[in-house]
């Protein structure tokens, strides 16, 4: 079933809800947000381009499968903390630098990447799982 | 510095291996996941050796001071508890590429056995209540997963009785972390015994307590509370089930011991007195349904149940000799147990069966797994020389010290229950004559990992009975630090 108002609204929302979970990602760092709520929006996203344009639609366009985004979340969340051990401190340990344009950046928003990634990974795979039924 | 890096690493090397070769294939699954056991196995030797001169030492992650941070921390019993349970996952791990079906193998096994290993490590290292529950969560659902892979029936039957059971049990922990948090003000373990040896014993704590220890109880699979391990365990390949007796419930009596001993630093003598009835009445149940049964896996299912009761009893004691006795018979019963699955698991694979009416004679075809399997059967049931003799005796002179008798009685006659049993085992699948009316296939050969695994298992039996003493020591230095407590408040609080 093709709906032309659910076509519509998706090609203008999903790139929206997109930009909205970036947002949520990085408006976490220091208020309420982060990598578990921006990664949900990224999902929801996701899954209205399913309802729109069809699960295989989709999943053309979503090119890595789910489960790589969980791993590659849980890989660069467990890395961010071994910054910590390079600068002698404990593992998880918070390291900054200051950059030109963005100000200070650390350790904390690769561990919030990390857990948008795995999040994003996940609900898709479940989505996939269960549109396969 | 060194310390801070080797107390994270036996969680670190395991999850993070699981997280790169996931999406693999299950070859390199496999590769990658015997480098990552040699890497644990050699942090948790680095962290044993650290601890083994009697140090205790905390690291406060991200920096966070406890007790607000979470706060990782290792002594003589965990250092110990770590370095046994990762040799018995390298040599079950071995066994498993033979003795797993390729099918099983492909659904990321390798992966959920090092997910299962990091959630352990971590349980067993965390100072912290929350983090002890989340670190549950990891190998449960780790766990979950191993024992339903495949999909039979009867999997599923089990492991929807064990799913069942350990979300109560889940719920349980919650509700105590939750009133202990709100009678204290905080979870981390340290601060926790501080306030508790302060304070007096209240209804809401004691509570608090109580549900914390019904909830491992659980975990552990004590009486009247085992009814899903028997339930579930025999339904795995048997390397899953040698996994699972050597790692689950023992972290679940871990727990118990560890969570017990902090919080409870004089126990109510009616607290202790229930404790010794539900290690008795836990012994005697698990052998009793173990004599009963005729099929390998569910026999040692039920010998896990009967061996639990020792440790609770070893912990009831609350003494150091009891605590020793508790700790090597931990070290003891996790590897001559999973010595014994992983002979049933070479009669999975070679015999096609595991029912004892169904074997028979196998001494001829496999003289060095008859062997092993006499090692580990023997050292279960405490023969002298073997590790479990030592470990018993040790529990028996701590009963008597404490004037234990009714437990005592228990303990010894379930000792010759079990040895009844564990004769059973060997005689009927080894020596007796093949029955004629068998329908078990002639035996292949023997892979080699499988039969190193095995006969390695059993070589560690034997060799932790000739050196008992060493392994003793270590115990009881261990069961020392558990009841004084000093040393780990120090770790982890700082001050004198």
């Amino acid at each position: 079933m093709r709906s032309l108002i659910l076509l519509t609204a998706s090609r203008l929302l999903f790139p929206l809800l997109l930009l909205f979970s970036a947002f949520l990602l990085f408006r976490g760092h220091n208020a309420p947000g982060g990598g578990f709520v921006g990664g949900l929006v990224a999902a929801a996203a996701v899954a209205l381009h399913a309802l729109a344009h069809g699960i295989n639609a989709t999943q053309r366009m979503v090119v890595v499968t789910p489960l790589k985004l969980v791993a590659a979340g849980l890989g660069c969340a467990l890395g961010s903390g071994l910054f910590g051990w390079f600068s002698q401190q404990p593992y998880l340990t918070g390291v900054w630098v200051s950059l030109p344009l963005l100000g200070k950046a650390g350790t904390p928003v690769l561990f919030d990447v990390g857990v948008y990634l795995l999040v994003v990974g996940m609900v898709t795979h479940v989505l996939f799982l269960l549109w396969e039924e | 510095m060194t310390r801070q890096v080797i107390l994270v690493l036996p969680i670190l090397v395991p999850l993070a291996a699981a997280v790169f070769s996931v999406a693999a294939s299950f070859v390199v699954q496999r590769r990658v996941a015997l480098v990552a056991l040699t890497g644990h196995l050699l942090a948790s030797a680095l962290l044993f050796a650290l601890v083994a001169s009697g140090e205790v030492f905390a690291v406060q992650l991200a920096a966070w001071p406890a007790p607000f941070g979470i706060t990782f921390v290792a002594d003589t019993f965990s250092g110990l508890l770590l370095v046994s349970m990762s040799v018995i996952t390298w040599l079950v791990m071995l066994h498993s590429t033979a003795s797993v079906p390729r099918e099983i193998q492909r659904l990321a096994f390798f992966p959920l056995v090092l997910v299962l290993l990091a959630g352990v490590s971590g349980a067993v290292l965390t100072g912290d209540l929350f983090n002890l529950y989340v670190w549950f969560e990891v190998l449960l659902m780790a766990s979950f997963v191993l024992l339903t892979l495949g999909a039979e029936r009867a999997q599923l039957e089990g492991g929807l009785k064990y799913v069942a059971l350990n979300l109560i049990a889940s719920a349980f922990f919650l509700t105590g972390v939750g009133l202990l948090y709100g009678t204290t003000g905080t979870l981390n373990l340290a601060d926790l015994s501080r306030q508790m040896s302060d304070l007096p014993l209240s209804f809401p704590r004691i509570a608090a307590v109580l549900l914390l220890l019904l909830s491992f109880g659980i975990k552990a699979a004590v009486f009247p509370l085992f009814g899903w391990l028997p339930a579930s365990y025999h339904t795995p390949p048997a390397a899953v089930a040698a996994l699972f007796s050597a790692l689950l419930t023992k972290v679940g009596v871990y727990s118990m011991i560890r969570v017990g001993t902090l919080l409870l630093p004089q126990p109510p003598e009616t607290l202790t007195n229930a404790l010794l009835a539900v290690a008795a009445l836990t012994m005697i149940t698990g052998v009793l349904g173990a004599v009963a049964q005729t099929e390998m896996k569910r026999l040692l299912s039920f010998h896990i149940v009967s061996q639990i009761g020792y440790l609770v009893l070893g912990f009831a004691l609350y003494s150091v000799a009891g605590l020793t006795g508790a700790i090597y018979f931990f070290v003891h019963v996790s590897v001559a147990k999973a010595a014994l699955f992983l002979v049933a698991g070479e009669f999975e694979r070679r015999w096609q069966t595991t029912e004892l009416t169904q074997l028979g004679g196998s001494y001829r075809d496999a003289p060095m797994l008859a062997a092993a399997c006499f090692a580990g059967a023997m050292g279960l049931a405490g023969l002298p020389p073997l590790s479990g003799f030592f470990a018993k005796l040790q529990l028996v002179v701590a009963t008597v010290e404490a004037r234990a008798f009714l437990s005592l009685v228990a303990a010894l006659s379930v000792s010759m229950l079990t040895l009844f049993s564990m004769c059973k085992i060997w005689a009927e699948a080894f020596w007796k004559a093949l029955p004629t009316t068998s329908t078990s296939v002639a035996p292949e050969e023997s892979p080699r990992a499988m039969r190193f695994a095995t006969v390695g298992l059993a070589s560690i039996t034997l060799l932790l009975g000739a050196f008992a003493e060493p392994v003793l020591l270590v115990a009881e230095q261990a069961a020392e630090q558990l009841l004084d407590r000093r040393a780990y408040l120090q770790a982890v609080l700082g001050g004198p």
